[in-house]
C-alpha cells in the first residue's frame, strides 16, 4: 500500500472559539493532536462539535483563537490550501461524476500527471473495495458504498488530517458496524491523523484514541476511552458515557472517598468524584449494568440496596433491559440476565465504588482542571 | 401441462377486472381529466388546427403573386424578403436578450444565495418588474430614456453629451424593455435551480483543493446546466414572441419589425387571415427549432438529482 499520510508533528488548537449571531457555538477549545492520532469529538447535537470540525476544515472562519501545525498558523489559510481531507455526513459526492472521477477530483485539482492520478485512484478504489463500481454514478450505489467513495476521495490525497463529520449516521445499524471496522482498519493501515465527530458514544469509544466531550460549546473532558468510560469528570459526561441513572440526593456523611447519601427514598453508599461536604446536594450516577437485581448481589453490595417495582422488560438478546420505579417514583434502568415479570417487586443493589457522586451544577471547567485534562490526555 | 395452465389462469383471475385495470392506470379517476381536456381541445388544439388549416387556404392574390397552389402562403413567407427578414430581426432581438438575462441571473442568484440583511427587499425589487406589464414598462422607458427624458436631460445639462442619446424607438428600446420584463423570470428560475444544489458539494470541492473557479466550472456549472438550458428556452420564447414593446418603444417598420408585428399587420391591415396564420405557424416553427437545439445540447449533460443524499 503506497498510500500514506503526509506527516506533521502536532496540530494545536488554541483558545478556538466561534460565535454565531451573538451566541457562542464554541468556546475556548484547546486541543493538541499528535500525528497518527484518532480524536473523536463527542457530544449531543448543538454542542459545537461540528462547528469545531468546520473551523478546522476552514469552511467557517474562527471568531477567536488560532490553529497551528508545527507552530505555523493555518487558520487564516483558505480551506482549499489546508490539505485536509473531509468526509461529510451526507457524503457530498459529486452526482454528475463517476465513482473514479469523484475519487480523482482532488488529485486533478492538484494538477498531478495523468498516470499518477490513474494509479492513485485505482489504489483508492482497491482500498475501499469498489473496483467493480468505478464507472458508476454515485446515485447507483448504496449508502454504504457512497460513504466508502467519500472516504476514498478524502484519503487518496494523502491528507495531513482527515476530518469526518458523523460519517455513519445515515447508515443502518448493521452497515454502521461494518463501516466502523472499515474506518478503524483504514486508520490503522494508513496511519492517518483523524478527527471524527459523532454523537454516538459507543462509536467514539470504539474508534478513538482520545475523546473530547463537548457541551454547549465548551469542553467537558478530554481523555482516553478508558478514562472517560470509567471516571467521567462531571455528571454530564457520565450521562453521556452510559450512566443513564441520575438521581438527585443529599450527602449525609462522608468517610474518605465514600459518602452516605439519601434522597428519593434511597439511602446508599457512593463514591465522591468531586469534593463535597455534608449536607450538599449532589447527583448520583449509576450505570444500568452496575445495578444488580436481587440474589446476584455479593457481600460488598449487600448493604447497599433498595427496592423498586418493575415497569418494562426489554429483550436485548444476551440480557434484558429493565425499567423500574423506586418507591419515591424515580424511573431507573437496570440490566439483568434474568427477566423479572412486570409489576414484580425487586431488590436492587450497587457496589459503592460504581455509584458516582457529582455536583448538581455544571460549572465551566476551571483552568487548572483543563490543564490537568490536557496533561492527562 | 394442463395443471400449470389452470393454476396460472387462477392466479390471474384472483383480482377483479376493475382492480387489474386500475393497476394499469385505468380507473374512474381518469374522469377528472375531462375538464382539462375540454379546455385544452377547445382553447388550444381546435384553434391551432383551424389556423393551420387557414394557412393552406391562401387568398387568390397571394396565389397569383407567388404561385404554389395550396402552399402559396409558405412560398410567400420564404420568398418575400420583407416577411422573411423579420425572422432575423426577431432572432437578433430574442437571442441576445435571452442570453443576457440568463448570464446576468447566474452571478446575481449566486450572490443572493447567502443570507444577509435586506436580502428579501432586494429580491422583491428584482422580481417586481413581473407585476408591471409591458405597457407600463414601455411608458416608463419613454419617460426615462426618451429624447426629452430624464436621463438625456441630465446628461446634457451636466455637459457629458451634446446630442440626446437615441435609446428608445429603436432596437435598444425594445431590448431594454425585454430585459426588464424577462430578467425576473430568468432570475427566479436560476435561483430555484441553484437552491437545489447541495451546498455541501461545494464545501467538499473546497476541502479537495478546488479554488472558486474550479468549483464553479467543475461542480456547480455542470449541475446547473440543465436549469440554465430551461431558463434560456423560457426567456427566449418570451422574447421571441415580443409584440407590444416592439411597437411602443421600438421602430415598428424598421429595426424591430418582429414576426408578431408582421402577423398582426397581415391580419389587421391587409385582412389576410391566411398569411397571418402562416406567419404565426412559422414563428412557432422557429421557436421549436431553437428549443430543439437547446434540448439536444441539454440531453448530453448530467440530468440526475443534484442533491447527493439526504
Amino acid at each position: 500500500m503506497s498510500l500514506s499520510a503526509s506527516a506533521f508533528e502536532s496540530l494545536e488548537m488554541k483558545e478556538v472559539g466561534r460565535r454565531f449571531g451573538g451566541r457562542d457555538a464554541l468556546v475556548d477549545l484547546n486541543l493538541t493532536i499528535r500525528a497518527g492520532e484518532f480524536i473523536a469529538l463527542l457530544g449531543p447535537s448543538g454542542c459545537g462539535k461540528s462547528t469545531a470540525l468546520n473551523c478546522l476544515a476552514g469552511l467557517i472562519p474562527l471568531t477567536y483563537g488560532e490553529i497551528l501545525i508545527d507552530g505555523q498558523r493555518i487558520d487564516l489559510l483558505p480551506s482549499e490550501k489546508r490539505d485536509f481531507g473531509m468526509v461529510f455526513q451526507n457524503y457530498a459526492l459529486f452526482p454528475h461524476l463517476t465513482v473514479e472521477k469523484n475519487i480523482g477530483f482532488g488529485l486533478q485539482m492538484r494538477n498531478l500527471p495523468k498516470d499518477e492520478i490513474f494509479r492513485r485512484v485505482a489504489e483508492g478504489l482497491a482500498l475501499v473495495k469498489l473496483e467493480e463500481h468505478a464507472k458508476k454514478l454515485p446515485g447507483q450505489l448504496s449508502g454504504g458504498q457512497q460513504q466508502r467513495v467519500a472516504i476514498a476521495r478524502a484519503v487518496v490525497l494523502e491528507p495531513r488530517l482527515v476530518l469526518m463529520d458523523e460519517p455513519l449516521s445515515n447508515l443502518d445499524a448493521k452497515l454502521r458496524l461494518e463501516m466502523r471496522a472499515e474506518i478503524r482498519r483504514l486508520h490503522q493501515s494508513l496511519g492517518l491523523t483523524t478527527v471524527y465527530v459523532t454523537h454516538d458514544q459507543e462509536e467514539a469509544l470504539s474508534l478513538a484514541d482520545r475523546l473530547v466531550v463537548l457541551r454547549e460549546g465548551r469542553v467537558q473532558q478530554i481523555g482516553t476511552p478508558e478514562e472517560l468510560h470509567n471516571s467521567p469528570v462531571n455528571w454530564h459526561v457520565a450521562d453521556f458515557m452510559g450512566y443513564r441513572n441520575l438521581i438527585d440526593v443529599q450527602v449525609e456523611s462522608i468517610s474518605g472517598k465514600l459518602a452516605r447519601v439519601t434522597g428519593g427514598g434511597l439511602s446508599l453508599n457512593a463514591t465522591l468524584v468531586q469534593p463535597a461536604t455534608t449536607g450538599d446536594a449532589v447527583r448520583l450516577a449509576i450505570r444500568p449494568s452496575d445495578l444488580l437485581v436481587g440474589s446476584s448481589a455479593t457481600s460488598t453490595e449487600a448493604n447497599n440496596k433498595f427496592d423498586a417495582l418493575v415497569n418494562v422488560v426489554e429483550y436485548h438478546g444476551r440480557e434484558f433491559s429493565i425499567g423500574v420505579t423506586t418507591t419515591m417514583g424515580h424511573n431507573l434502568f437496570v440490566q439483568a440476565e434474568v427477566a423479572p415479570a412486570p409489576g414484580e417487586k425487586v431488590t436492587l443493589s450497587v457496589d459503592p465504588a460504581r455509584a458516582l457522586l457529582y455536583h448538581s451544577e455544571l460549572e465551566a471547567m476551571s483552568s487548572e482542571q483543563r490543564e490537568l485534562a490536557e496533561v492527562r490526555g | 401441462m394442463t395443471a400449470t395452465t389452470v393454476t396460472s389462469s387462477r392466479a390471474k383471475s384472483s383480482a377483479s377486472l376493475s382492480h387489474r385495470l386500475a393497476e394499469r392506470g385505468i380507473s374512474a379517476r381518469l374522469l377528472l381529466l375531462v375538464p382539462a381536456l375540454v379546455f385544452a381541445i377547445g382553447l388550444f388544439v381546435y384553434p391551432f388546427l383551424y389556423g393551420l388549416g387557414l394557412t393552406f387556404q391562401p387568398l387568390p392574390a397571394t396565389q397569383a403573386q407567388w404561385g404554389g397552389g395550396l402552399f402559396a402562403n409558405y412560398l410567400a413567407f420564404f420568398r418575400d424578403a420583407f416577411t422573411f427578414d423579420s425572422v432575423w430581426i426577431t432572432m437578433r432581438l430574442a437571442l441576445p436578450v435571452a442570453l443576457f438575462n440568463v448570464l446576468i441571473s447566474i452571478p446575481i442568484a449566486f450572490k443572493l444565495r447567502n443570507k444577509f440583511r435586506g436580502k428579501r427587499t432586494l429580491q422583491a425589487l428584482l422580481v417586481l418588474p413581473i407585476t408591471l406589464g409591458t405597457v407600463l414598462t414601455a411608458q416608463g422607458l419613454l419617460i426615462f430614456a426618451g429624447r426629452q427624458g430624464w436621463l438625456n436631460r441630465f446628461l446634457i445639462d451636466s455637459g457629458i453629451i451634446d446630442q440626446p442619446l437615441q435609446l428608445v424607438n429603436n432596437y435598444l428600446g425594445v431590448m431594454f424593455s425585454l430585459i426588464i420584463s424577462g430578467f425576473p423570470f430568468a432570475y427566479l428560475l436560476i435561483s430555484s435551480y441553484l437552491s437545489g444544489i447541495d451546498p455541501s458539494l461545494e464545501a467538499a470541492a473546497r476541502t479537495l483543493g478546488a479554488n472558486w473557479k474550479q468549483r464553479f466550472l467543475r461542480v456547480t456549472l455542470p449541475l446547473l446546466a440543465p436549469g440554465i438550458a430551461t431558463t434560456f428556452i423560457l426567456t427566449f420564447v418570451l422574447a421571441f414572441s415580443v409584440f407590444p414593446s416592439a411597437r411602443l418603444v421600438g421602430d415598428a417598420s424598421g429595426e424591430t419589425r418582429v414576426l408578431a408585428l408582421m402577423a398582426y399587420r397581415s391580419f389587421a391591415e391587409q385582412l389576410d387571415y391566411a398569411m397571418a396564420s402562416t406567419i404565426a405557424i412559422m414563428m412557432g416553427m422557429v421557436e421549436l427549432i431553437v428549443v430543439a437545439i437547446v434540448l439536444l445540447g441539454r440531453s448530453l449533460l448530467y440530468k440526475g438529482s443534484t442533491g447527493g443524499k439526504g
